[in-house]
């Protein structure tokens, strides 16, 4: 049991996709303008990814592994054209500006890279906590990162069904405040994640590299 | 002819699949350590971007496209839109292209295959080639010279973004770097502060 819940614990923090493993790279910075595209974005991967590896590991017996690729990419696309539709149908101007990203899921390395690593190896079970995990730790950094660039580069913050909600009082803004654009520009999301890296590693002393 | 230029000029520059989309992002931060692989890597997929991206134009435009099959089944094409396919048919056109262009590579220009070596398998995973095709699909070029302008401008990006990436980590490991932002993190900034550069591009009107 607690074995299990480690599973599941451990990539939040000591075993981060996003900034220890460095894995999803490309999504975490580009879909991160909004806090409602990076929880969008975070929950399609945890469907995507718990989902293959729950599939992955109930094969992971009877596939050879020479060609055990090519199966994982075609669970993953069957999987992300499953996101992609209901995307398209439910929620229209967000799939409008995900644009490829959802598209982008399949060679997200996130979910090829737990599938090599835990679900070849691991029971069902086992590797559902794992894509949970996972996906978890990967939604924690996509939304720290859009918050800070939301709340900094537009002064709100967007939730699914609720709306932009404004964050910085409007007193700022008469006082002379400016919203920083380059927030939402593509290199402050580098910035970011380097600084959240930065900010992880000096809290957590063993994570440093040589 | 211009329209040719100026889509290779903005694809390397002003859309730089790196800079400004973060694709490939993975392997560009793996590969990175030092200026010798990061030319092989990037040198496997100015190669690939350059075949995959027409190879998957043609597949969009005659098979998958709303009524793209007209010149199997006549006027029944119309209605018939496939594109929902289209994620699963290009990442099989990619893998199976990676695997083709080993193969080819490897008969042909043996020195080639050597220095490209694990980079060219690991190539079928690199989103900047998965990006390039759906880019493409996206922006509806109109002829397949457009296409593949597009995906050899897009892969030269990658080329100079991870070649630059890679001789400033070699010059940093000599520097003195706080010791929680060594590695990972100080590349992130460093790239940050390349992609900044590479902003400037942006006000070029093509």
């Amino acid at each position: 049991m607690a074995k299990n819940m480690k599973l599941v614990t451990s990539p939040l923090n000591l075993n981060n996709p996003i900034l220890v493993q460095v894995l999803g790279i490309c999504s975490a910075l580009a879909i991160t303008v909004k806090v409602e595209y990076a929880i969008i974005m975070s929950v399609s991967v945890l469907f995507v990814m718990a989902f293959a590896n729950v599939i992955m590991s109930l094969l992971r017996n009877t596939i050879p592994s020479r060609i055990r690729i090519i199966v994982q990419l075609v669970i993953i696309a069957a999987l992300v054209i499953l996101v992609d539709q209901v995307l398209k149908a439910y929620l229209y101007d967000v799939s409008k500006q995900l644009s490829v990203f959802v598209g982008l899921i399949i060679t997200n390395c996130i979910i090829m890279g737990r599938l090599e690593a835990f679900a070849l190896g691991n029971k069902p079970f086992e590797s559902f906590l794992d894509g949970v995990g996972n996906a978890g730790g990967y939604a924690l950094i996509l939304i720290i990162i859009a918050f800070v660039r939301e709340v900094f580069g537009s002064g709100t913050v967007t939730l699914p069904g609720l709306g932009e909600l404004p964050v910085i009082p409007q007193a700022f803004y008469d006082f002379g405040y400016q919203n920083n654009g380059l927030m939402i520009l593509p290199p402050a999301a580098l910035i970011v994640v380097g600084v959240i890296i930065w900010v992880q590693r000096s809290m957590t002393r063993e994570l440093i590299e040589d | 002819m211009q329209d040719l230029v100026n889509i290779f000029v903005k694809s390397i520059f002003i859309d730089n699949m790196v800079f400004a989309y973060f694709l490939g992002m993975c392997s560009y931060l793996a590969v990175s350590k030092t200026v010798k692989t990061a030319t092989g890597l990037g040198l496997a997929v100015v190669f690939v971007l350059g075949i995959t991206v027409p190879v998957n134009y043609l597949l969009e435009n005659y098979i998958l496209k709303k009524g793209a099959l007209e010149w199997l089944i006549g006027d029944q094409a119309a209605t018939l839109d496939l594109s929902f396919l289209s994620f699963i048919m290009f990442i099989a056109v990619i893998a199976s292209m990676v695997q083709l262009v080993e193969m080819v590579v490897e008969k042909f220009a043996p020195s080639l295959y050597t220095s490209l070596g694990i980079f060219l398998p690991l190539i079928a995973v690199n989103c900047a080639i998965l990006g390039g095709a759906l880019f493409m699909q996206e922006r509806e070029y109109t002829s397949i010279g457009e296409a593949t302008v597009f995906g050899l401008g897009s892969g030269i990006g990658f080329f100079l973004a991870i070649i630059g990436i890679a001789a400033i980590r070699e010059k940093i490991r000599y520097s003195e770097v706080p010791a929680p932002l060594r590695g990972i993190g100080i590349t992130f900034i460093a790239t940050g502060l390349m992609a900044i550069a590479f902003m400037t591009f942006m006000g070029i009107k093509l």
